[in-house]
Order: C-alpha cells, then structure tokens, then sequence
C-alpha cells in the first residue's frame, strides 16, 4: 500500500470547496428557520385553506427523496422557462427540504408547551402576535434545540449532494481533485475528516447555546413533567 | 350602585352539552364575592367567559360601562384591566419571576423597562415574593407560584380580579399562604370575583357567596345567610358536605 498525501496541492482547493459547503448550508438552514417557522404556523394557526397548502408542502418535502427535489430544481425548472445557477438551484432544493423538516420540528416544540401559557399570556392583555413572540416562541425555540441540532447536521452533509448540480463544493471539489490525482482513499479521508471537523464544532457550538440558554424547568435533562 | 362587572344572561355550550343556562349578576366595587358548587356545575367556565378567554354563545359582559361581549370592544386592554388567576398558575416558564410580572407592563403597557421593574418589585412585595424575583417558576414552590401569579394580575392595575380556584392545586400546607394575600387584597378594597370551596375565606373575606349548580345561579346572599340559613335545599346540601370535609365553620379561624 502506498498513500500520498499531497495536503498542500490539496488543501486550497478543498477549503474552497469547504466554504461553498458552509455558505450553502448557512443559508439553507437560514431560508430553513423562516419559511419552517411560517409553515409551523400556518398548520397551527391559519385558517383552513393555508393549513392544508403548509400540510401539502410538508408532505411533499419529507415525502420524496431529496435529490429528485434537488434534479427537479436544477434540471427540471428549466423546462418551465426557470433557469437557475447551480448555487441558487442548490441553497433553493436544499432549502425547500429542510424547512419542511423544521416546520415539523417548530410545531412539535410549540405543542408540547401547556395551553395555560397562551391562556396566561391572553389573560393580561396580550395579543395572539405578542403572546407568540414573547412567550411561545421563547419557550419553543429552547425545546427545539436538540432535534433542530440534527437538522443541521444532516444538512451539512446532505449538502454534499449539490456537486451533483455541478457546484463546487467540498464534495465537488474532492472528486474533481480524485479524477486528477487518482488519489480517491487519500483525497477521500481528507474530504471525510474536514465534513468530521465542521459537524463536530457545530455539535459543541449548539450544546453550547443550548447550556447558555438553559432555563430551570423547561427543556432536556430538566423536564418539568 | 356603583358595578364594576355586570353579568346578563351568559349562556356557553359545548357541544351538546350546555355548561351555562343563563348567568346574571352584577358586581360591585370593592367587593369579595365567592361562587361555590359542585364540580361540573359551570364554575370555571363562566369565569373564563367574562374575559372572554372562552367565547360565550350568548349573554353579555360589561366592565363598568363598557360592553367586553361587543364586537367591537378592544379585547386586549379590557383583558388587561382583570386580573386572572388560574387554578395551576400558568406562570411563564422561561421567566424570572420578576419577568413574569413585567412582561405584561412592557408589552401591554407599554411601560419603559425601569418603571416595569420598579412597579413589579412592588407587586411582589405585595405578595411576599420580592426575595424570590431571580427565582424561575421551577425553582419555587405551588404556593409561591401563585403568589407570583397574583403579583402578576396586581401589577397591571386592574379594576377587579377573577380567581379560579387558586387553591385547588396546592398541597394543604400551601393555601394558607395564598389565601392570606387574598385576604390582604379583599382587605384592601379589591374588587374580587373567586371560584373556591374555601370556607373560611368565605367566612372572612367574602360579602356574598354566589352558589351554582347544575350550570345555573341556585342561590346568592352574604355568607352568614347562605352557611346558617340557606334557603334552598340544594345549598344546604352541598355546604353540609363541604364542612364534612372541611371541618364546621363556627371553628374556622383566620391563619
């Protein structure tokens, strides 16, 4: 056996692939939290018509596989007159799906919390918008962490597939180095150890928010029930 | 006569079951007046249709002179002039105790966050818990929580307080302490409307007990009336059976 680690041809080309990684899952995760947080909404709150429509495009995201969501995107939209660039097309699919995840991650956090909040927060005067704001969604935001921590997870990884759309991400990048090199284990430990390093600080940055968060009585290891 | 709450004719049903057949009273400032029965008789229900926190399907609500049951009546603000207090407390879990009573001055009122907290500290002293403001709701005991609870209502200046059965969930060693401030606030010439089985507030505090069964007004009168000599059967009936319980009123003492 003879490996080669050739870290420092390797290395820009693969830090650049790695800040594509990162932009795409920041800004899926991002279009994630709002469009789930409406979505969640909507399925509780809204009238029927917008219920249904949240509940269909739920369905729809978590019900097929994300790389037909991703082809569908990329390559189909352009037969309906929708040309996207590969980046757009892959922040777009990727975050299409994530945020129908989050919505269901949203509204499971803000069923778990006792109606006497609402009712409580209603009694002094509140508005249904005030009452979301400020007791809700603070309350369900600390409980959502830990299932919303995996989201993120899976997104930083799932991400990988957007090289499928031709964009140059750490993904990318590793295998265009490969067909080069013909160096696949090497390049491919590299490739596998930075994903590794990335999920890894991403998993302390949330335990860490989640501890700095942490309200006596409400959320994991401290359940009120 | 000078009413803060006038009450005509509520009626609420759920399904097919009608909870409310017909509500009326009035309420008058600076009054403690306690409502009494048997569980299932409408009690809670009713209360929660006065601020509207359940929409009753008929019957009208006014605070002072202005209609709460109108299409038109803001809502919030009136919400904001009653004080509620509920059996389980429903204080705000992810919030200080301080928290819990200024977030309805900074979000309803308006109120610059230093005056908040000025005028909550001494809603908390009211009810004995300004040592406890940094608490969270579990770091406290039931008896506190309602404390704080009440401090929360107070703190918005309301012109009466709806209590729904404010003991009921505490352990007995912990009533004593709830039902003191509530003496305190009926002392001081709030105007209170509580649903309870406490008898010896009753005995104290109150100026007339409200009885209801079978999700009507049975009877009403001041307490000596009703305890010694209520003049329906039903009334008789279920205060025997409360004292049976409780023990007979002529031993109840102040705590």
């Amino acid at each position: 056996m003879n490996l080669e680690f050739d870290l420092a041809d390797w290395l820009p080309h693969l830090l650049d692939g790695l800040l594509v990684t990162l932009e795409i899952t920041a800004l899926c995760i991002g279009l994630g939290i709002v469009l789930g947080l409406v979505l969640a909404f909507a399925r509780l709150y809204a009238q029927r018509p917008f219920a249904w429509a949240a509940t269909a495009f739920i369905n729809f995201f978590r019900g097929t596989p994300i790389l037909a969501q991703l082809f569908l995107v990329y390559y189909g939209l352009p037969s309906i007159g929708i040309r996207l660039e590969p980046f757009t097309a892959g922040v777009l699919a990727l975050g299409l799906n994530t945020s129908a995840y989050q919505a269901e991650y949203f509204r499971g956090a803000i069923q778990s919390l006792p109606a006497g909040q609402m009712l409580a927060a209603r009694s002094i005067g509140m508005s249904r918008l005030q009452a979301l704001q400020s007791i809700i969604l603070p309350q369900a935001l600390r409980l959502v962490i830990p299932p919303w921590s995996n989201e993120l997870i899976l997104m930083l990884k799932y991400s990988s597939i957007v090289f499928l759309a031709t964009v140059m991400d750490l993904m990318g990048e590793g295998l265009v180095l490969a067909s080069e090199t013909y160096r696949y284990f090497e390049i491919f430990i590299v490739v596998a150890i930075m994903y590794l390093i990335v999920v890894l600080a991403v998993t302390w940055l949330l335990h860490r928010l989640q501890v700095w968060l942490r309200v006596p009585g409400l959320g994991a290891g401290d359940s009120i029930a | 006569m000078d009413a803060i709450l006038t009450v005509e004719d509520l009626h609420k049903s759920f399904d097919d079951l009608e909870v409310l057949k017909g509500i009326s009273f009035t309420l008058e400032r600076g009054r403690t007046v306690l409502v009494m029965g048997p569980s299932g008789s409408g009690k809670s229900t009713m209360l929660r249709c006065l601020n509207r926190l359940l929409e009753p399907d008929q019957g009208r609500v006014w605070l002072e002179d202005v209609e709460l049951t109108a299409a038109q009546a803001d809502l919030n603000k009136l919400r904001a002039s009653i004080g509620y207090v509920f059996q389980d407390f429903n204080l705000f879990a992810h919030l200080t105790a301080l928290d819990n009573v200024c977030i309805g001055l900074r979000k309803v009122k308006r109120m610059p966050r230093r005056q908040a907290h000025e005028h909550a500290m001494q809603a908390l002293e009211q009810v004995g818990m300004a040592d406890r403001c940094a608490h969270y709701p579990a770091q406290l005991s039931g008896g506190q929580q309602q404390r704080i609870a009440i401090a929360r209502g107070l703190a918005m200046e309301p012109k009466l307080m709806l209590f729904d059965e404010p003991t009921s969930a505490l352990d007995p060693e912990l009533t004593g302490e709830v039902l003191a401030v509530m003496d305190d606030l009926a002392r001081g010439g709030m105007t209170m409307l509580v649903v309870s089985h406490e008898v010896g507030f009753a005995r104290r505090a109150a100026d007339e007990i409200i009885f209801m069964e079978n999700s009507r007004i049975v009877e009403q009168g001041p307490p000596e009336q009703l305890f010694v000599n209520p003049r329906e059967e039903r009334t008789a009936q279920f205060l025997q059976r409360i004292h049976a319980i409780e023990g007979p009123m002529a031993q109840e003492q102040p705590p």
